[in-house]
């Protein structure tokens, strides 16, 4: 499933690119070279990307095309050969294979950024600091800047983010007269408002999925994942926040108010048509997902900021997104550098947002004609305003655990336990809890449950 | 002859004949042993070797002897999903082999009409893959949307949702059924093809209604058959995969990542990065599956003596 939901959003793409609207025009002169370096000097870099080099770039982006395409118009000497190794974990399970074998790595590799612990934590990425990535932080978003940025060092640069909004449909609230959630108590309120007036009819589908749950324990402000130092790792998913996540999520669960459908199922694309799932509680990458799968709904879904837990204070989390490494093996750092430096950078994320990313670049974010494009498939709706505020509103200071890929993996061997007998979520996450803690003993850290 | 007179010249030059003698032989089955060990030998001892290290995210690898294989024996998950595939065994295996040789006793009584017709249809399934199979029977479940879903809403029946906790096991064991109830009823149909026309004649001479051909002629003519298509289900059972794993995107909750033993050992390799230890489990299951195996087999040959 999980890799399914990056397949699409891989593929969305080529339709955002409607949406997102050309950037091209949006000009400003572009720091490359001017990096100013501890390590490696930004002269160094300059000339590696003056030499004859050939570098691999491994990643599944569908953007990734038109950036290497530019890349090797502006710096001819340079050779990328990008590769599609696969889409999700069988991308990682490579990049893995080729640092234990030793050789066969990348220069370059797209990671998630809840894969990227794991990775940088291994010793198998450049600490970027040393080319001088600290001077970049201005130019990404707070909280995509954060999941790079692992025990003081800087391992990828961000590429595009996935701050989570609330997707709903007006027609189905309207039908049934529901105000549009502003907190998390209006949304449970609407939620058995629905399913009491048409019980064929949900306000959410959720039947168990790691990725979602993080994001919701990140955006109740939990911090269930502590990394202290390069090994020690405190997991405590019964922190406040947790507690206040499954305080609120077990209503619905208990309640039977969810709808048993897997995401990106069939069925979920159906009740996304036909509004038997009335809302979404997802990444900013979604607009895209649902203009391709659920045509029928064109015209009746809106997007409105992320409920909260208090009112009038917005707060929200991220959900996905990723960006890219330079690998240890590279013979080729200071290009590869160069070339995360063009690929994520103002160049980069231009032709990336034009082609239905959804950036992590402040500067396309703040762009005022990404800002007012205007969605028809959402009624006409400026969407990325709301999706670009929910960007400024993630909740700082989250991080995933170095063995995220694998702990997901077991989720609904525990905490869908829960899910499936509608019972309260708490036991299932001590036991998700306990697993990871194991795991983690067994693959060499020190893991401590709080 | 020709033997007796070399073993007499052999007594004057031994070593030099007899080692020739042996090449020869190894000769004959040498491609057979080339090919065997090239792909069943060496696997199976690199496997081996394989469970006997381990490799940690923090530390890399290094050698640890039986570790991987105490705690296999030790480790609930697995001993979990070894006695659900025992529990799937102990019930379908009965169900499907009563039912493949009923029919393959039918279609050969004679008394059918279209026989060829029944005998390509229940074969059918069988030239489906397992996974497409397995996806057309996801959508027959579906609660909502599937075959399932719209029996109970048009004729307000509650079947109950085979896609849940208590009944994916019959779920998939009707997969698996329908799956192989023709490939076992080949097997007994082949095999009862072969019973010498003679018996039929000696049996009607002496009035012996078709029930009773059955129990006296038929059956013990092809116990043999029977106690084959026993052991390949017995394997089958053992290496159940494909059915659960595909049905795992639609009921996540009900079949964890430790379902089966080949799906706990896919996970921890290919999730969990634990080659070693899913190696060692693989040689347990491996070991299991010949022990029952040879139980069965042993039992089916008791019987015919």
């Amino acid at each position: 499933m999980k890799i399914n939901h990056r397949l699409r959003r891989a593929v969305t793409v080529l339709t955002a690119g409607l949406l997102v609207g050309s950037l091209a025009a949006c000009g400003g002169s572009s720091p490359d070279g001017n990096a100013n370096a501890q390590g490696v000097g930004a002269e160094e870099i300059a000339t590696a990307l003056q030499t004859e080099t050939t570098l691999t770039v491994w990643g599944w982006a569908p953007q990734l095309e038109p950036i290497v395409e530019a890349f090797e118009e502006k710096y001819p000497k340079v050779k990328v050969n990008l590769e599609n190794v696969g889409t999700g974990n069988d991308h990682y399970t490579k990049v893995q294979n080729a640092i234990k074998a030793g050789s066969g790595a990348p220069d370059v590799a797209q990671i998630e950024y809840a894969a990227l612990p794991q990775f940088a934590l291994s010793d198998a990425l450049v600490d970027l600091k040393d080319y001088g990535a600290s001077n970049l932080e201005a130019n990404y978003t707070a909280s995509t800047w954060g999941s790079v940025n692992i025990n003081d060092g800087i391992y990828a640069l961000p590429q595009d983010s996935g701050p989570m909004a609330m997707f709903y449909r007006a027609d189905v609230f309207e039908k049934h007269g529901i105000d549009v959630p502003e907190t998390w108590d209006e949304y449970i309120a609407a939620g058995k408002k629905l399913h009491a007036a048409d019980p064929k009819a949900y306000i959410a589908n959720d039947i168990g999925d790691a990725g979602f749950t993080t994001s919701m324990i990140w955006q109740a402000g939990g911090q269930p994942y502590k990394i202290d130092g390069p090994t020690t790792v405190d997991i405590n998913l019964q922190d406040e926040g947790s507690k206040a996540w499954t305080k609120n999520w077990n209503q619905l669960v208990e309640g039977k108010l969810l709808a048993p459908v897997a995401s990106w199922s069939d069925e979920w694309y159906k009740g996304l048509s036909d509004g038997s799932i009335a809302t979404l509680i997802i990444g900013a990458w979604m607009p895209a997902n649902l203009e391709s799968g659920a045509t029928d709904g064109s015209g009746k879904w809106r997007v409105a900021p992320m409920p909260t837990y208090e009112a009038g204070k917005p707060v929200s989390a991220e959900n996905g997104g990723g960006g890219d490494a330079v690998l240890k093996q590279s013979k080729n750092k200071a290009a590869a550098y160069g070339f995360l430096e063009f690929s994520n950078g103002p160049e980069g994320s231009k032709i990336h947002a034009a082609n239905g990313g959804f950036p992590s670049t402040t500067a396309d974010l703040e762009n005022p004609e990404f800002l007012n494009a205007q969605s028809k498939y959402f009624g006409d709706q400026k969407i990325n305003e709301i999706l670009v505020q929910a960007a400024k509103d993630v909740v700082p200071g989250w991080s995933y655990l170095p063995f995220q890929t694998y702990a997901n993996s077991i989720f609904n061997d525990t905490v869908g336990q829960s899910y499936g007998s509608n019972s309260d979520l708490n036991p299932g996450l001590i036991a998700w809890q306990d697993a990871s803690v194991k795991y983690g003993n067994q693959q060499g850290f020190t893991v401590t449950a709080k | 002859m020709t033997t007796t007179l070399n073993a007499t010249v052999a007594t004057e030059a031994p070593t030099q004949k007899r080692s020739r003698g042996r090449w020869t032989g190894w000769a004959f089955v040498g491609p057979f042993m080339f090919v065997f060990s090239l792909v069943f030998l060496a696997p199976v001892l690199y496997a081996i070797y394989l469970s006997l290290f381990q490799d940690q995210m923090v530390g890399g690898t290094k050698f640890v002897g039986g570790a991987n294989y105490v705690q296999a024996m030790t480790d609930p998950q697995f001993w979990d999903s070894v006695r659900r595939v025992a529990v799937f065994l102990v019930v379908q295996v009965p169900i499907m082999l009563g039912v493949a040789l009923a029919v393959a006793l039918a279609i050969d009584s004679n008394r059918l009409r279209f026989a060829s017709f029944f005998r390509i249809s229940i074969f059918l399934p069988y030239a489906v893959p397992a996974v497409v199979a397995t996806l057309m029977w996801g959508f027959i479940y579906g609660p909502r949307f599937g075959l399932v879903g719209n029996l109970n809403e048009l004729f307000g029946w509650a079947i109950p949702d085979p896609l849940s906790n208590h009944w994916i096991l019959v779920a998939i064991g009707n997969i698996v059924t329908w799956e192989f109830i023709g490939y076992n009823m080949l097997i007994f149909y082949a095999a009862l093809k072969t019973i010498p026309n003679e018996l039929y004649e000696a049996a009607s001479i002496d009035g012996a209604g078709a029930f009773s051909v059955i129990r006296n002629i038929k059956i013990p003519s092809i116990r043999g058959a029977i106690g084959i298509a026993s052991i390949f289900s017995v394997i089958g059972s053992f290496q159940l995969f494909n059915e659960p794993n595909i049905l795992k995107s639609l009921a996540p909750n009900a079949i964890s990542s430790f379902f089966t033993p080949n799906m706990y050992a896919y996970n921890l390799s290919f999730a969990g990065q634990q080659f070693n230890y899913a190696a060692a489990i693989a040689m347990i299951m491996g070991v299991l599956t010949m022990i029952v195996a040879y139980i069965v087999q042993l039992s089916g040959s008791r019987k015919d003596s």
